[in-house]
């Protein structure tokens, strides 16, 4: 029997409604695996206790023929959804005391379709940052390293912890959020499937805020389906978040038919940034080639305010970070920091409790909002991202989705880049557009670098059409055939 | 737009964030940096084009003006790094 870790969601699934194994067995199988990864660091809570008594509960499900559509799954969440009395930190040291007293509307969703939580993940610090190292409780290693090395790897971020988990294979899949392309890159990072769906399909009820007008759900997955599935069950409308989308989800699973004849796929010029690594741009005419291949037709198309995206973001998010940050204050939950009168014991609080990155964006935030330049930097920053949702709209005029890299390189050491911000920032280069415009995007492993490390595809979709960017995301990982897979180092240990 | 020591203490004090005197020059170096990336935007023509205020088109809908959720003191106050007879408890602001 194959080890039952090694099996996709979709796979467990069918698995266990023919009853070849048992909820119980796959989650010990998981649990285990859990244990073993703990050199990487990828989780801030491990529930194996909840996780059995999930487990069992699903057993019983399936033997009385009432199996939910993720029944007996097991997942990892990343730390930044609330969980009812499960720490919940956002990697943050200001939230490090805290235990929710509700549960987020995303993870009720997976709750209520039968999955089986196995932990909590870590992340960047509230979310922010594209390596997961500016988390609390430390940094998660990459399951992935460079050909022949054994130095650590970041797996991206900010949803690293999830990343490293479903890719190596300690748990099936994993929840993330994306504010400027948190789901894409660490997916891409570390060789797996990741979505963000439109703006508004998740509920964000429960979801530690970052930046309120970007921020969205998603699943990573080792596969195309296994996203589709896990996907369906998370959307839905919830009237406890105000930007939710009050319209039907449509079936994600049924949209994989492998048929994408006549489908138009457009190229953006733009997104050839200076400096991008050969491999990639051979990688991304590969996708484009194999596509083609498929049946659809390939067309250049123009994003002309693509280079703008970044600095629109790295005002609009830290902006609204401040604002939702402001919250941190040490009266209601969180930590607190003794002074002897208010606002001693605000800035102490604050000052102490956020890491240095949070801080940085908290500061930016401030002074962008502050008077005599919110018209500036803020009014100017959501004009601009007017017209780079515009360009997104004009494109996809003449096109049905967009094809391009997830993320200027592979996954980098350890260190490589926390000294420059500005460096760091570039990572998301290719995601941040698609967040501003709230639009769908997908990362697909799509090939290995000359190092061997994993490299992925971006789609892009119109808004609310996941079904299309699933679709084309399925065929282009069947031409790929990316089979490669990590090296378990930390079990040699 | 650079941002000077002066500066980062004035945000600092807006933001009530605490931010040790040794850090705060690095820390006005770092924000400038960022500020020149973000005057990037300047080169973008912007006249007349209404700013985004909802990335989705969609009004923000209305509800019945009605107590949906409450009665649950315990569990607001139940993350309290400090709290007395019911409420939360802070240093005394009051002389």
């Amino acid at each position: 029997m194959t080890n039952l870790t090694d099996l996709t969601l979709a796979a467990a699934r069918d698995g266990l409604r023919a009853k070849k194994f048992s909820a119980a067995e796959l989650t010990r199988a998981y649990v285990d695996a859990m244990l073993a990864a703990r050199p990487l660091n990828a989780f801030i809570s491990e529930t194996p206790v909840i996780a059995k008594r999930m487990a069992d509960e699903s057993d019983a499900r399936i033997a009385k023929g009432e199996a939910r559509p993720l029944e007996g799954l097991p997942l990892a969440i990343k730390d930044l959804f609330c969980t009812k009395g499960v720490r919940t930190t956002a990697a943050s040291h200001i939230l490090e005391p805290f235990t929710p007293t509700y549960e987020s509307t995303v993870t009720s969703n997976l709750w209520r379709d039968g999955a089986v939580m196995l932990g909590k993940v870590n992340l960047d610090e509230f979310a922010m940052g594209s390596s997961n190292e500016t988390s609390y409780f430390g940094p998660v290693e990459n399951p992935w390293r460079k050909q022949g090395e054994n130095k650590s790897r970041v797996p991206g971020g900010s949803s690293g912890g999830s990343a490293a988990s479903v890719s190596g294979h300690f748990a099936i899949a994993a929840t993330g959020t994306d504010t400027g392309g948190s789901i894409r890159q660490p997916a891409a990072f570390c060789g797996i499937v990741g979505i963000k769906p439109t703006y508004g399909r998740c509920s964000r009820f429960g979801i530690v805020a970052f930046a309120s007008s970007l921020d969205q759900a998603g699943p990573m997955t080792r596969d195309v389906r296994d996203a589709a599935i896990m996907l369906q069950s998370m959307c839905g409308f919830d009237a406890k978040d105000s930007t939710s989308v009050d319209m039907p989800v449509p079936d994600f699973e049924k949209a994989l038919t492998g048929n994408i004849k006549g489908l138009r796929v457009g190229i953006p010029e733009e997104y050839r940034v200076d400096g991008m690594p050969k491999e990639i741009e051979a990688l991304w005419q590969k996708g484009a080639d194999m596509l083609r291949a498929a049946g659809a037709t390939i067309h250049p198309v123009k994003l002309p305010l693509t280079k703008y995206a970044l600095p629109t973001y790295y005002i609009v998010a830290p902006a609204e970070c401040s604002s939702n940050l402001a919250r941190y204050d040490g009266v209601r939950f969180g930590l607190r920091k003794k002074a002897d009168d208010l606002v001693g014991m605000y800035e102490g609080t604050r000052g102490e409790g956020f890491g240095r990155e949070v801080r940085r964006r908290i500061l930016i935030g401030t002074y962008v909002l502050s008077a005599g330049y919110y018209d500036a930097y803020y009014l100017k920053a959501q004009r601009v991202r007017a017209l780079i949702a515009k360009d997104f709209n004009d494109a996809f005029q003449h096109v049905d989705v967009l094809l391009t890299p997830t993320a200027p390189s592979a996954a980098f050491a350890r260190g490589e880049k926390t000294a420059d911000p500005i460096s760091m920032y570039l990572n998301d280069v290719f995601t941040v557009p698609a967040s501003l415009a709230g639009l769908p995007g997908i990362s697909v492993p799509a090939g290995l670098s000359g190092e061997g490390l994993p490299l992925g595809l971006q789609l892009i979709g119109r808004a609310y059409d996941e079904e299309t960017v699933l679709r084309t995301a399925h065929v282009l990982e069947q031409a790929a055939a990316f089979k490669a897979q990590p090296e378990k180092w930390w079990n040699a240990a | 737009m650079a941002i000077d020591k002066a500066t980062v203490t004035k945000i600092a004090r807006l933001a009530r964030v605490r931010v040790a005197d040794e850090e705060k020059e690095a820390l006005a170096g770092e924000l400038s940096n960022i500020l020149t990336f973000i005057a990037q935007l300047d080169e973008v023509d912007t006249k007349g084009v209404a700013p985004m205020t909802s990335v989705i088109a969609q009004p923000l809908r209305r509800r019945e003006d009605k107590v949906t959720d409450g009665g649950k003191p315990d569990d607001i106050l139940a993350n309290a790094p400090e709290k007395m007879a019911g409420f939360f408890a802070i240093p005394k602001v009051i002389e």
